[in-house]
């Protein structure tokens, strides 16, 4: 018998688990690498071991389904279908010459100082998304963290910012983010959404197709009202104080334009800000590969396959839309893998409820993102001396002077010229700002190394295994 | 309530690391990051440029504001970096190359 034909798959967030276990169960040796040190992604973290938490199901919802995946992970890994390599961070994924097959570089452990290769006859990318921030004055005071990062420190390290926090932004995130600290003992001083999610009842055809979404939302505003949670709706955060770190924030009420209302500003004393205005997704991988974008989306059709041969992606990275989204998807993925590889078409029938969740949970996403964008008035808050990009220290002030007086008309130029998006994160954090503050189109920059790699590792790597580089690149 | 009561966390024995000199406890299977916000503190590096204080941003790896010097080694992600006994923990001064 031939042996089985191997599948990497990248990220062991929902996506990535259930394409991996729906691929082992027919018949493909998976290997799933991941950057978390235990499998779960951002949605399903889990404490680390060490910590010995035994209830850490009070720190998240959906457990049963997290239960289900985690039993099937265990049962394939005893199987030896499944291996999983924990903290290892792909850093490219290139395709080799000769037989067809990729390989995935990856760093491994804390120190990330050390390589590795898989190789694999197909590839997952289940890379999730990161969170978006809008600048605002006082944005870099320490004390002010991204609601996602709240979230991670809490259920990763059960640990809290600080005592007293306010929740603010936009997206569906916010609410899990605040019922989450406030069970967790911080006292939640308000909850500043800028949005208005009833406007979300005006999409009736996506709401009545995910009725389990208000259920969910009535449950987690029921457990804001029992912790004595104030929202504030249509309201934004328009400036941090402090001079070390946080000590309060202005909060004002949105008019109908998405603009400030003037004189309802008020001050809440704070001492942690956790904020979030919705997510992206992470393409790094898929774009090295040549995967196309359909926007900041990887392109998928509906067995989730990309536009290059053997390259899959499914969950976040291919839009924006929650766990149960990245589950139907990622089994679909998998069962998608197993036939291919395997040299038959998939018959779409095999997976016809996960299509109908998919189909479902798109359309009620696509409400979601049109109901919670973030207010049109959020350029003008970032005054000339904010902070956009976090890692060069560079302003708005700056970034409009690059457009204003030398004529930049796109990211790119404005990178060069001010260096925002040049830093460690490599624009990661600030893309979105400096798109809106420049007023050029948000696109994802080339990153032909998905993260900081050693130059130790580099070297080990032989030249046709290295993608190309241009200067820019190594900047 | 707090976090490790609600989670009924039962982690090994608590150990001690030195953050700029001071003493604090920190316990097994934390982050260097969760290890200082236990601790009460928020910031561990000053920026390269104004020499503004930082810490804890994305709090997953992407955003790099966490960066801290970890017994000599600077550059290190506080957010990635388990805590282990003994560490000796520095704010990070700029690029943390400066002696």
């Amino acid at each position: 018998m031939a042996e089985r034909p191997h599948l990497a798959v990248i990220g062991a967030g929902p996506a990535g688990l259930a394409a991996s276990l729906a691929a082992a169960v027919h018949g493909v040796r998976v290997t799933l690498v991941d950057a978390g040190t235990e499998a779960g992604g951002q949605f399903y973290r889990q404490p680390a071991a060490a910590l010995g938490a035994r209830r850490p199901q009070t720190l998240h919802h959906q457990w049963r389904t997290w239960e289900r995946l985690r039993t099937g992970l265990d049962g394939q890994i005893a199987a030896g279908r499944i291996r999983h390599l924990p903290d290892h961070h792909v850093w490219c994924v290139e395709r080799e010459s000769g037989d067809g097959g990729f390989g995935v570089h990856a760093l491994v452990g804390p120190m990330q100082d050390d390589g590795v290769v898989v190789r694999a006859d197909a590839v997952l990318v289940a890379t999730g998304g990161h969170e978006t921030v809008l600048p605002f004055p006082g944005w870099t005071l320490p004390g002010v963290v991204t609601a996602g990062g709240a979230q991670a420190m809490l259920k990763g390290g059960l640990v809290l910012p600080g005592r007293t926090v306010v929740v603010a932004g936009t997206g569906p995130l916010l609410l899990p983010v605040a019922t989450g600290l406030a069970t967790a003992g911080a006292h939640v001083a308000a909850l500043v959404e800028s949005a208005d999610p009833r406007a979300l009842l005006r999409h009736s055809s996506a709401l009545a197709a995910q009725p389990g979404k208000l259920t969910e939302g009535a449950r987690y505003t029921a457990r804001l009202l029992r912790h004595r949670v104030r929202a504030l709706v249509r309201h934004t955060v328009v400036e941090a104080h402090g001079t070390d770190r946080l000590e309060s924030v202005t909060v004002a009420a949105l008019g109908t334009d998405g603009r400030v209302r003037p004189g309802s500003e008020r001050r809440i004393p704070c001492d942690t800000l956790a904020v979030g205005h919705g997510m992206l997704p992470h393409t790094d991988l898929a774009e090295t590969l040549g995967c196309a974008l359909d926007g900041t989306d990887v392109r998928v059709d509906d067995e989730q396959r990309t536009d290059v041969p053997g390259v899959w992606a499914a969950g976040e990275a291919t839009g924006i839309g929650g766990a149960a989204l990245a589950l139907a998807e990622g089994h679909i993925a998998g069962r998608s893998i197993a036939a291919r590889l395997h040299g038959s078409a998939p018959d779409p029938r095999t997976w016809a409820a996960a299509a109908r969740a998919r189909t479902r949970l798109r359309t009620f996403f696509a409400a979601v993102d049109a109901v919670f964008a973030p207010p049109v008035g959020w350029v003008e808050q970032a005054t000339d001396d904010t902070v956009v990009c976090r890692c060069e220290e560079v302003t708005a002030g700056e970034v409009r002077s690059a457009v204003g007086g030398f004529g930049a008309g796109d990211l790119r130029t404005v990178k060069l010229l001010t260096r925002a998006g040049m830093g460690w994160c490599q624009g990661r954090m600030c893309g979105p700002a400096v798109a809106g503050v420049s007023g050029c189109t948000l696109t994802t920059p080339r990153r032909p190394l998905a993260r900081p790699v050693p130059l130790g590792v580099l070297a080990g790597v032989s030249e046709e295994g290295l993608p190309a580089l241009s200067e820019e690149d190594l900047e | 309530m707090n976090p490790l009561e609600l989670a009924d966390a039962q982690p090994g024995p608590a150990f001690t690391v030195t953050f700029d000199g001071r003493t604090i406890e920190a316990l097994p299977g934390q982050t260097v990051a969760a290890a200082l916000w236990a601790a009460g503190v928020t910031a561990w590096r000053s920026t390269r440029g104004a020499g503004r204080p930082r810490g804890v941003f994305c709090g997953i790896g992407m955003c790099f504001d966490c960066l801290v010097t970890v017994n000599d080694l600077p550059n290190q992600r506080a957010c990635l970096v388990p805590v282990r006994p003994g560490d000796t923990i520095r704010t990070q001064e700029g690029t943390g190359h400066d002696g």
